[in-house]
């Protein structure tokens, strides 16, 4: 080694190559809503996956590099497949996974040259809303504890602003969905409006029994998005407690 | 078994590019998990001495009938509630008949502990590979995965822990209700029209075969299967029979294009109250015609 390189400056430049190749790419987020918790995902794949379902009532969503999340994707079935084996199903929990990957991101960003390129989030549907997990694991194996939504990706802090004003809790999927729609378009997640064929969607359905985890695709797609274009401003009005819906978020997803 | 998997290497294994199935894993990252460390180990010991039948294992709680049939619309399995360890009634409403995934259902005939551990391990290997692939196997595909799995027990089944299933499932591709049977060496055998395994597994056949006719209804196919777990039960001391005072009825799946159903124990009930009451009028049960008609 010619040059001496402090280690500050090595986990500085390992973190600024992380988060250069996460903006790259565009922004997921997750949102909680009455009936469960809502991923959305712009991806023009139908078949290369950003949200997959890891256990009964745990999910994972993912930004970055797909090589990378999809191997902490199936290490992470893995994981909670053995564990539900060894022990009982009930005690896989999305806690034990989030400190797993913070672990698993952790040793990979201070161990190896080159650092994940990856944002995840696990959840978990609890019995009632207020019970819902929501962990956010970045590249350098940092866990945030999140409450009602995550936004993912390079512009992060913008979307989740436009979410925290569309969010209200206790919310439809229709208006979840809308919030969804609005916080990803307003940092040129899909230019010139969303539809359905660039959208990844899924739920973890909170009254389903054993595999709560559903995609949510086609026509049924179809209907949910111009629910949400044509009843956006009904959806946000049926919120009781919505205080801080917008009129009418949908406005901003109209093509 | 006690060892928690959260070590460097078992998670260094769970990142390694690998196998989509569960139990594969599980032989290279933590073998010890695998129900077969238990028998097939060189100090594996069948867990129960020579039983009152002189054969070791036959003090351990056995699971006995299982009969499934098709029908037009996909396949039924139904299995009765009793588990017998030697001469004594080791439980009454045990379940032995489980759904596998959303499109097939396993009985278990044998040795119960072996068995409920093959079955979870099964049942667990298809959601896994569901989850890692984006799809399910083919049926022919569970069908053979669970031989691979009945074929690893061949250890414990020399020493008597033995075990073997009974596999349904609908073929999404054939659009039809398909039957797997098994040896106890991982035989696979796919069975016409219906079967039945365990120790009244004769009886069961026998009545059925007077029972069954192509193009049956699912009520009907219910039936059948009913009047023959009566049947096993009649003449095979080690089946139940439907438990009118318990109110503990046979175990009834039904699978078609809608997916795997278990009848409530209310509706399993009717069926099992239906039976018992033509019982009643004439113990033999249905009679068949001694000549087709027109001859």
């Amino acid at each position: 080694m010619p040059f001496y390189v402090s280690p500050e400056q090595a986990m500085k430049d390992k973190a600024d190559y992380a988060r250069k190749g996460i903006a790259r790419g565009r922004n997921s987020v997750v949102v909680t809503y009455d009936d469960g918790i809502l991923f959305v995902a712009p991806n023009p794949s139908s078949a290369l996956h950003k949200v997959s379902e890891i256990y009964d009532r745990i999910a994972f969503a993912a930004v970055g590099r797909y090589n990378e999340y999809e191997n902490l994707r199936v290490a992470g079935v893995r994981f909670a497949d053995t564990r539900g084996y060894q022990y009982a199903r009930e005690d896989v929990t999305a806690r034990g996974l989030a400190n797993w990957y913070a672990q698993v991101l952790g040793s990979i960003f201070t161990e190896s040259n080159k650092p994940y390129e990856v944002e995840i989030v696990v959840a978990e549907v609890g019995e009632a809303q207020d019970a819902d997990q929501m962990y956010r694991i970045t590249f350098d194996g940092s866990v945030a504890d999140e409450h009602g939504f995550v936004a993912m990706g390079g512009q992060a802090e913008q979307v989740a602003g436009v979410l925290k004003d569309h969010y209200a809790t206790g919310m439809s999927i229709e208006a979840a969905l809308s919030a969804a729609i609005a916080a990803l378009s307003s940092q040129g997640n899909g230019e010139g409006g969303i539809n359905a064929s660039q959208l990844e969607v899924a739920v973890l359905a909170r009254a389903r029994v054993h595999r709560t985890f559903r995609r949510i695709r086609g026509a049924r797609l179809e209907e949910l998005l111009s629910q949400v274009r044509s009843g956006a401003g009904t959806a946000a009005a049926a919120e009781g407690d919505g205080s801080a819906a917008e009129p009418s978020p949908g406005d901003q997803t109209a093509p | 078994m006690g060892a928690d998997y959260l070590g460097g290497q078992f998670t260094a294994a769970c990142l390694r590019v690998g196998t989509s199935s569960f139990a594969d894993f599980l032989a290279s990252s933590a073998p010890d998990l695998l129900p077969g460390a238990m028998t097939a180990g060189p100090a594996g010991q069948p867990a129960a001495g020579p039983g009152a039948g002189g054969q070791p294992g036959a003090e351990l709680p056995h699971g006995t009938t299982i009969v499934a049939a098709d029908f037009s619309g996909g396949v039924i399995m139904a299995g009765d509630r009793r588990s017998t360890a030697g001469n004594v009634i080791a439980q009454r409403d045990i379940e032995k008949v489980f759904r596998s995934d959303d499109f097939s259902c396993v009985g278990i005939a044998g040795v119960a502990g072996v068995g409920l551990e093959l079955v979870r391990l099964f049942q667990l290997e298809l959601e896994h590979y569901e989850k890692l692939e984006g799809q399910t196997l083919s049926l022919e595909g569970k069908a053979n995965r669970l031989a691979a799995f009945v074929r690893g027990n061949l250890g414990g089944a020399l020493q008597g822990l033995v075990v073997v299933p009974l596999f349904a499932g609908f073929d999404e591709e054939t659009g039809k209700g398909r039957i797997f049977s098994y040896d106890v060496a991982g035989g696979r055998y796919e069975e016409r029209k219906f079967h039945a395994i365990g120790s009244g597994s004769v009886f069961a056949r026998g009545s059925l075969k007077k029972l069954y006719t192509d193009g049956m209804a699912e009520d009907e196919t219910i039936t059948a299967c009913m009047h023959a777990l009566y049947d096993a039960a009649d003449d095979d001391s080690a089946t139940g029979g439907p438990d009118l005072t318990r109110r503990i009825y046979p175990v009834v799946a039904v699978v078609t294009e809608d997916g795997f159903r278990r009848l409530t124990e209310d509706e399993a009930g009717e069926y099992a109250q239906a039976v018992v009451a033509e019982r009643l009028q004439s113990p033999g049960g249905p009679v068949a015609p001694l000549r087709q008609a027109g001859t």
